[in-house]
C-alpha cells in the first residue's frame, strides 16, 4: 500500500516538469539566447564602429566639459559588461535610442517605415506561393521534359539575377517605355495624403476609407516592385516544391493508388501535393523572410520609404542608432518567422509531436 | 590508336594501381560532368571569365580609367567604343573586362575565408561536442538569424567601406551554414570505425581532425560553394551598388549600375551591361554548382 503511494511521488521527483514542458522551456531558453547573441553582435558592430557617438551630440567645437559630460551620461566611462547590459535594458523597453537624421526616437521611425516593408513583402510572397507551387508540381510531374526544363531555367534565372539591376531594368520597360505602371513612390503626388494612414499600408488604408482611385494608383505602384520580389521566392519556392513532390511520386502509395485506378489528377493533388503541405508552410514562411531582405535592395530602388531604405539611407549618413534599431528590428522579425515556421510544422505534422 | 587506349585505360573496370583508379574516378566525374549541356555551359563561361580576367590588358580597347568628357554617354556601337561610354566617357567594355579581375578577386578571397572557417567550426564543435558545440553551434545560431544582407550592411559600416572589407563582410555572414553541414558531417564520421582504430593508434583530436575528417568533408563543401557564389557575387554586387564595396574609380560591377542608373531612361545600356555581366557570372555559377551536386553528391537531389 505505501509502496504504491510512493511510486508516483518517486516519478515526479526525477522529473519536476512534465515532457512537454521541459522542452518548452529548451525552446524558450536557446530562442532568448539567439536573441541575446543577435543584441550582443549589434552592441559590438556598434563599439567598434568608427563613428564618436559623443561627437555626433555635442558637435566638433564642443568644450571639453560638455564633451565629459555627455561622455558620462551616455554610460561611455562604465565598463563594456555595464555598457551592455545597459544596452539590452534599453532594447527591452524598445529604446534605440534617437536618430540624428530625423530627429526621433529610432523606435517610432521604424513603426513608421515598417509597414510599407511589410505591405511590398507580402504582396511578393503571395505573387511567389500562387506561381511557384504549381510551377514545381507541374516541374516534378513532367520531371525531364522540356516543361521541366523550362521551369528549371527559369528559376536559375531567378536566383542569378542582381534583384536591384532587375527592379531597373522593369522600371525602364513598364514605367519609362511602356507606362503600364506607377513610377518609384508608393502614390502619384497628387494622391498623396487624401487617406488617413490607419495601418500604414497605404492598399488597406485606402480600402478602408473606401477610396477606390487611391488604391488603384497605390497597387500600380506596388504591383511591379511586389512582382519583382515575387520572382525573387518563386524560384526558391517552385525548386523546393519539385524535390518535395519527386520524393513523394516515388513513394510506393503512389504506385498503389494509380493500381487502384485514381485519376492522374486525384494521384498529384489528392494523394501527393497533400503530403507536402507541411513542408511548404515551412518553405513559404522562410521565403518571407528572406524578402524582408530582399527588399533593401528593390526599396532603393522603386524609393520605397520601409525599413530597408531607412537603414541604408541611415549607414550612408552614419546615423548608427538608426542602423543598429533597424538591424535589431530585422533581426527579430527574422528570428520569429523561423520560430513560426518550426511551430507551424509541428502543429501540422504528427510525425514531427 | 593510342587515344583509344587512354581511354580504354581510364575507364578500364579493373584498375592496377591506386594512379589509375584515381585519374579513372577524375575523368568518369569529368565525363558525368560535361555530358550535361547546362553544367557545360556555366564551365565555359566561367573558363572565359577567367580568360579575360588574366588577358585584360591585351582585350581592352581602351584605359579603363581615361576620361573624355567630350564623348560622354556614348551609345552601343559609336566608333571603336563597342558598348559605349558612360558619364566620364569612359569606354564601357574596357571597364567591363577589367572588373571581371575584381569579381574574381571578390570570389577568390571569400572561397579562401568562408568555407575555411566553416569547417573549422563545425569540425571542431562536432568532434569535440560537449560544451565546445554548444557555444559554437550558438554563436553559428546567431549568425544565421540575420538576414544576409542586413548584417553585411552593419559590418561595412562598422569596418568602412571597401572591396576588402566588404569581402569580410560577406565572408562573416556566410560561413554558419558550412559550419552547420561540417558539424553534421562530423558527427557520423566520428563514431565509424576507422576513426576509433586511428586514436588507438595514438593519433591526437588535432591529427583526427586535419588529416581524417576535413577530407572527407571537402567534396559536398565544394558543392555548396559553388552553389553560393552566385549568391556571393550578387551580394558584392549589392554592397557595391549601395557605394559599400569598391569605390570609384574602380570599375566594380555593381558600382558601375549603381552609376548609371541616373541615366537609366534616357542612357539605359550604361546601367544595363555591366548587370548583364553579372547576372551572367551568377547564371554560370549556379549551373556549375547543379551540376557539380549531380555528380558529387548523388544522393541529394537527382538529375533533371
Amino acid at each position: 500500500m505505501v509502496s504504491v503511494t510512493s511510486q508516483p511521488e518517486e516519478g515526479r521527483k526525477s522529473a519536476p516538469f512534465p515532457a512537454w514542458l521541459r522542452k518548452f522551456l529548451t525552446t524558450c531558453g536557446s530562442i532568448a539566447a539567439t536573441m541575446l547573441g543577435l543584441l550582443l553582435v549589434t552592441f559590438v558592430i556598434g563599439r567598434v564602429m568608427p563613428i564618436d557617438p559623443v561627437l555626433a551630440i555635442v558637435g566638433e567645437r564642443a568644450s571639453q566639459e560638455s564633451y565629459d559630460a555627455v561622455y558620462h551620461q551616455l554610460g561611455l566611462d562604465k565598463p563594456l559588461m555595464v555598457q551592455f547590459f545597459y544596452y539590452l535594458w534599453d532594447v527591452l523597453h524598445g529604446d534605440f535610442g534617437n536618430s540624428l537624421l530625423t530627429a526621433r526616437p529610432v523606435s517610432q521611425d521604424i513603426a513608421r517605415v515598417f509597414p510599407a516593408t511589410m505591405e511590398l513583402a507580402t504582396l511578393g510572397v503571395v505573387i511567389g506561393m500562387f506561381l511557384g507551387i504549381p510551377m514545381g508540381v507541374l516541374s516534378a510531374v513532367h520531371r525531364g521534359t522540356w516543361i521541366d526544363q523550362t521551369i528549371r531555367v527559369l528559376t536559375l534565372v531567378g536566383y542569378s539575377m542582381p534583384i536591384f539591376w532587375l527592379g531597373m531594368m522593369g522600371l525602364l520597360l513598364f514605367y519609362g517605355i511602356l507606362g503600364w505602371v506607377g513610377g518609384p513612390g508608393r502614390l502619384d503626388i497628387f494622391f498623396e495624403g487624401l487617406v488617413p494612414s490607419v495601418t500604414g499600408m497605404v492598399l488597406v488604408d485606402a480600402l478602408l476609407a473606401g477610396d477606390m482611385d487611391v488604391f488603384w494608383n497605390g497597387f500600380s505602384h506596388l504591383i511591379l516592385p511586389a512582382s519583382l520580389l515575387g520572382y525573387y521566392s518563386l524560384a526558391y519556392i517552385s525548386r523546393m516544391t519539385r524535390s518535395f513532390m519527386l520524393e513523394q511520386l516515388s513513394a510506393e502509395y503512389i504506385t498503389t493508388a494509380r493500381v487502384k485506378g485514381l485519376s492522374e489528377r486525384q494521384v498529384i493533388w489528392g494523394h501527393a501535393f497533400k503530403n507536402i503541405r507541411v513542408q511548404l508552410v515551412t518553405v513559404v514562411a522562410l521565403s518571407y523572410a528572406n524578402l524582408l531582405e530582399g527588399s533593401v535592395l528593390t526599396e532603393i530602388i522603386f524609393s520605397w520609404p520601409g525599413i530597408g531604405s531607412y537603414i541604408t539611407t541611415a549607414l550612408l549618413s552614419a546615423d548608427m542608432n538608426a542602423v543598429l534599431g533597424g538591424t535589431v528590428v530585422v533581426g527579430l522579425i527574422f528570428i520569429c518567422l523561423n520560430i513560426l515556421s518550426d511551430l507551424l510544422y509541428k502543429i501540422f505534422d504528427p510525425r514531427a509531436k | 590508336m593510342s587515344e583509344q587506349t587512354l581511354k580504354q585505360w581510364l575507364l578500364s573496370d579493373a584498375p592496377t594501381s591506386r594512379m589509375q583508379a584515381r585519374v579513372a574516378g577524375l575523368y568518369q566525374g569529368w565525363l558525368r560532368l560535361t555530358s550535361n549541356w547546362m553544367t557545360l555551359t556555366g564551365l565555359i563561361i566561367l573558363t572565359a571569365l577567367v580568360l579575360v580576367a588574366v588577358c585584360a590588358p591585351l582585350l581592352a580597347p581602351h584605359d579603363p580609367f581615361e576620361q573624355d568628357l567630350l564623348n560622354r554617354l556614348k551609345p552601343i556601337g559609336y566608333d571603336d567604343h563597342y558598348l559605349g561610354t558612360d558619364s566620364l566617357g569612359r569606354d564601357i567594355l574596357s571597364r567591363l573586362i577589367y572588373g571581371s579581375r575584381i569579381t574574381l578577386y571578390i570570389v577568390a578571397l571569400v572561397t579562401l575565408i568562408a568555407p575555411v572557417v566553416g569547417l573549422l567550426v563545425g569540425t571542431v564543435a562536432g568532434y569535440l561536442g560537449g560544451w565546445t558545440d554548444q557555444i559554437l553551434m550558438r554563436t553559428t545560431d546567431v549568425f544565421l538569424a540575420f538576414p544576409r544582407l542586413v548584417l553585411a550592411l552593419a559590418f561595412v559600416a562598422a569596418l568602412g567601406p571597401g572591396i576588402e572589407n566588404a569581402v569580410l563582410a560577406i565572408s562573416l555572414t556566410a560561413w554558419p551554414p558550412y559550419a552547420r553541414m561540417a558539424r553534421a558531417e562530423t558527427l557520423t564520421i566520428r563514431s565509424s570505425d576507422f576513426i576509433a582504430a586511428i586514436r588507438l593508434q595514438g593519433a591526437g583530436p588535432l591529427r583526427i581532425i586535419t588529416r581524417h575528417i576535413w577530407p572527407l568533408c571537402i567534396s559536398s563543401l565544394i558543392v555548396r560553394v559553388t552553389l553560393d557564389m552566385a549568391g556571393i557575387i550578387l551580394a558584392a554586387a549589392g554592397l557595391g551598388f549601395l557605394g559599400l564595396g569598391a569605390q570609384p574609380p574602380s570599375p566594380e560591377w555593381g558600382a558601375m549600375i549603381s552609376e548609371g542608373r541616373r541615366f537609366i531612361l534616357d542612357h539605359w545600356w550604361v546601367a544595363t551591361i555591366p548587370g548583364l555581366a553579372i547576372f551572367t557570372v551568377s547564371l554560370a555559377f549556379n549551373l556549375l554548382g547543379d551540376g557539380l551536386r549531380d555528380v558529387l553528391d548523388p544522393k541529394d537531389g537527382g538529375h533533371g
